[in-house]
C-alpha cells in the first residue's frame, strides 16, 4: 500500500532525526561550475575529502558558449568558473566531462545518454531542473550549494520527507500537442506554487504512452508548478531505453536491476497526500504569456482578464503584462516575435530537433526571426548529423550551434535584447531570464518551428 | 557554522509582489563568482537598478523611508531556480528574517542553511502587515525563535509560525547539517553495507 515514492524514499533513509528531517542516501550527485564552487570551497576549510567520489559526475553547462567551443571561453569570468569546476573535478577526484569531451553536455541530458540515471536511484544536482531523472523511476531534486557540500562530505542530505500527489492524465493526446504542452497545461491549472511541498507522479494513459525523452520533459518542469520533483513509474519503455546504456548494469547485474525495478510502482491501493486528474483531449499546443510558467493558455486562447484574477494577484498580473507588452483579455495568434530557441534540459533532446526539423521541412525561417537551435549534449548533436537533421534544417535557413544551456538563462553571449520577443522551448519566462529585458514566450517545439518560419505566434497544427 | 538568530525585533521592508522567484532575487549573470561573498549589492538587481545602473527611485530598496532586517514578501517568495546565491543575497544585504504567506521548498532550505529564517504566516497577518507598514515605515515586528511566534507591534497581533525541530535548534545553536552527517559516518558506512 506504498506509493512508488514512498518505496524509494524509505529505501533510502539512513537515520532519521528525532522530529525532524530524514537523512536520505543519494546514489547520484550531478555537478556543474554554478552552484558548486563554494560547495568545493566548503570542503577544503573543513578540511574534508570527497566522501563517495565514484557516485559524483561533473560536466560545465551553464556558462558554456554555443559556438567556438574548440577556443578558449572569451569572458574571463564565465572561463573561471569553468576552469574552477576543472580543478575541482580534478582535486576532489571527480569524472569530468569538459568542454570539448564527447560526453559533456546539459547536466540532464547526458545523465540518462550514459545509463547513469537509473530507475529506483536517489539523484541530486545543485540545479531545480534536476527533476528531470524522475522520468526513470527515480527520486531527483534540485539542491542548494550548502546541500552540495553536505552530497560531497557525506553522500547523504538531510530533508523533510515531502507530501506526495498524484497527477493523472487520462485518454489520448491530440495530433500536434507534445509533452511540453502537457506540462504547461498541468502548471498552468496547479498554478506555479501549487504543487509546493509535495513530491509529484505523473500517472494515466497520455503519460504511459510517451517515450522517455518526452517522460523527462515532463518531469523537468515539475519545479514550475513549485513540486519537489516529479517521478513516473519505470516500465518496459523505461527498460528498453536503459538497456545497453555505458554505465547501465550488465549480465547478472541487469537481470538483478531489472527484478527491483519493475517492483517501483504505486500499490494498487496507495493512498497519496492529494490527487488530481485531466483529460489529455482537454491539451492544446500552449504557450506563455506572462512572467512565470503558471501564466499559460492554449495557443488559440486570450490572455485572461484582470477581473478572473485574485485580489492579491492583481498586481503580479498587471507587473506581468507590462513587462510583457501585452493587454488583459487579448489573443496572441499572428503576434509578431524576433527570437526562437529550441534547447535547454527541458527539450533539447533528439526528439526535439525531429520535431522542428518535420515541421520546417519545406519552408524557410522568416528574415526578421533570429534562430538558435542548441542541442542538448554533444550526443544530441552527433546523432543530428548522423540523422542529416542538420540538411534539413539547413535547407530552411537554419544553422546548428554547440551544445549548452545557452539561452535557456543567458549566462553566455545567447542573449535575447531587452523588449524582444522570444519564443522558447525552455523551462522559465521570468523577467530577464533571457536576457535583461528579454520578453520570453515558453512553448513546444512545434510552436516554436511555427513561430520560426511564420515569424509570429502561430498554430503548428495547421503545418501537420 | 552559521550567525545564531533567537529573538529579533525590526522595522520592515515590503515587498508585496506574488511569486519572486530566484531570478528577480538574484540574476543569472551574477552567479559567476566563485566565492559566497558580495551577493547583497545585486539583490533585486533588475529592479533596483536601471539599464544604465542608477537606482530605480520607486523601488522599495531605495526609498529611505524603508529599512530593518525583515522582508516582508508577497505569498510563494522564492520560487524557481535552486540557486542559492539568491539566500546569499538576502543574507548579504543584512536581512536575517524573511516574512510570507508561503515560501518555495528549495528556498526555504538554502535561507535556514543560510542563517536566514523564513516565517510564514497567515494571509491575513501578512495583509494587516502590509498595511500597517504603508501607513508607518516605522513599524516593527518582532520574531522569537525559541517561543515561535511573531508579532505585529502595530496591533499587538502575534503568531505562531512552524518550524522543523531540527533546523529551529540549528539556528538557535549556529549549527549546520554537516555537522551533524558527520557524525553518522559509521551508520552510512553501515547503510552502505547492506544496500549497495
Amino acid at each position: 500500500m506504498n506509493t512508488l515514492f514512498d518505496k524509494i524514499w524509505d529505501a533510502h533513509v539512513v537515520t532519521s532525526v528525532a522530529g525532524g528531517p530524514d537523512q536520505l542516501y543519494i546514489d547520484r550527485h550531478y555537478c556543474h561550475e554554478v552552484t558548486s564552487p563554494q560547495a568545493f570551497n566548503e570542503l577544503r576549510e573543513r578540511k574534508l575529502k570527497v566522501f563517495r567520489p565514484q557516485k559524483t559526475v561533473c560536466s560545465p553547462d551553464h556558462n558554456i558558449p554555443t559556438l567556438h567551443q574548440d577556443q578558449p571561453i572569451a569572458d574571463p569570468v564565465s572561463r573561471n568558473q569553468v576552469d574552477t569546476l576543472a580543478r575541482n573535478a580534478r582535486e576532489f577526484g571527480l569524472t569530468y566531462y569538459g568542454l570539448g569531451n564527447e560526453k559533456n553536455g546539459i547536466i540532464h541530458v547526458i545523465g540518462p545518454e550514459y545509463g547513469l540515471t537509473l530507475p529506483g536511484m536517489t539523484i541530486v544536482c545543485g540545479d531545480s531542473h534536476t527533476s528531470t531523472h524522475g522520468a526513470f523511476g527515480a527520486i531527483a531534486f534540485g539542491i542548494g550549494t550548502s546541500e552540495v557540500a553536505m552530497v560531497l562530505a557525506s553522500q547523504c542530505i538531510l530533508q523533510p520527507k515531502p507530501k506526495t500527489m498524484r497527477i493523472n492524465i487520462e485518454g489520448q493526446l491530440a495530433p500536434g500537442v507534445t509533452a511540453k504542452d502537457i506540462a504547461l497545461y498541468i502548471i498552468a491549472r496547479m498554478t506555479t506554487g501549487g504543487a509546493t511541498g509535495y513530491f509529484v507522479e505523473y500517472a494515466g494513459e497520455a503519460i504511459r504512452a510517451l517515450s522517455m525523452e518526452e517522460r523527462m520533459t515532463v518531469c523537468n518542469l515539475s519545479i514550475e508548478m513549485g513540486a519537489r520533483g516529479g517521478l513516473i513509474a519505470p516500465d518496459e519503455t523505461t527498460f528498453a531505453y536503459v538497456k545497453e546504456r555505458e554505465f547501465a548494469p550488465k549480465g547478472e547485474a541487469w537481470d538483478r536491476a531489472l527484478a527491483y525495478w519493475k517492483t517501483l510502482h504505486s500499490d494498487a491501493d496507495a493512498t497519496f497526500d492529494r490527487e488530481v486528474t485531466f483529460q489529455a483531449a482537454d491539451i492544446a499546443p500552449r504557450i506563455t504569456y506572462g512572467t512565470n510558467p503558471g501564466m499559460g493558455i492554449a495557443i488559440d486562447e486570450a490572455i485572461p482578464t484582470e477581473e478572473s484574477i485574485d485580489e492579491s494577484g492583481k498586481l503580479s498580473f498587471r507587473q506581468a503584462l507590462r513587462y510583457m507588452g501585452f493587454e488583459a483579455g487579448e489573443k496572441l495568434l499572428g503576434k509578431k516575435i524576433d527570437y526562437v530557441f529550441l534547447g535547454s534540459c527541458t527539450n533539447g533532446r533528439i526528439e526535439d530537433f525531429r520535431a522542428f526539423a518535420r515541421l520546417v521541412k519545406g519552408h524557410r525561417k522568416a528574415d526578421h526571426v533570429t534562430a538558435w537551435l542548441v542541442p542538448g549534449s554533444q550526443a544530441v548533436a552527433r546523432q543530428i548529423k548522423a540523422e542529416g537533421l542538420d540538411r534539413t534544417l539547413a535547407e530552411a535557413g537554419f544553422e546548428i550551434r554547440q551544445p549548452g544551456c545557452s539561452a535557456c538563462l543567458a549566462m553566455n553571449d545567447d542573449k535575447v535584447p531587452a523588449g524582444k520577443y522570444a519564443v522558447s522551448t525552455s523551462n522559465r519566462n521570468f523577467e530577464g531570464r533571457q536576457g535583461p529585458g528579454a520578453r520570453t514566450i515558453l512553448a513546444g517545439p512545434l510552436v516554436a518551428a511555427a513561430a520560426a518560419i511564420t515569424g509570429e505566434i502561430t498554430d503548428p497544427r495547421k503545418f501537420l | 557554522m552559521i550567525e545564531k538568530i533567537n529573538i529579533i525585533t525590526s522595522s520592515c521592508i515590503p515587498l508585496p509582489q506574488e511569486n519572486v522567484d530566484t531570478d528577480q532575487i538574484i540574476p543569472a549573470r551574477f552567479l559567476k563568482a566563485v566565492s559566497r561573498e558580495g551577493f547583497g549589492e545585486n539583490l533585486f538587481r533588475d529592479w533596483r537598478y536601471d539599464k544604465e545602473g542608477k537606482p530605480v527611485a520607486d523601488f522599495v530598496l531605495n526609498n529611505p523611508a524603508y529599512s530593518g532586517q525583515i522582508l516582508v514578501a508577497g505569498k510563494n517568495f522564492g520560487s524557481g531556480s535552486s540557486r542559492e546565491h539568491a539566500a546569499w543575497a538576502i543574507a548579504g544585504y543584512g536581512f536575517r528574517v524573511v516574512v510570507s504567506s508561503f515560501f518555495a521548498d528549495i528556498f526555504k532550505n538554502n535561507a535556514l542553511n543560510n542563517g536566514v529564517l523564513p516565517v510564514v504566516v497567515s494571509e491575513e497577518f501578512l495583509a494587516d502587515l502590509f498595511r500597517h507598514i504603508q501607513a508607518n515605515p516605522k513599524a516593527t515586528v518582532t520574531v522569537n525563535l525559541e517561543a515561535q511566534t511573531i508579532t505585529d507591534n502595530t496591533s499587538g497581533v502575534s503568531e505562531h509560525f512552524e518550524i522543523n525541530p531540527y533546523k529551529k535548534s540549528c539556528l538557535l545553536n549556529g549549527y549546520d547539517d554537516i555537522d551533524y552527517l558527520l557524525s553518522k559516518k559509521p551508520q552510512i558506512e553501515a547503510w552502505e553495507a547492506t544496500h549497495q
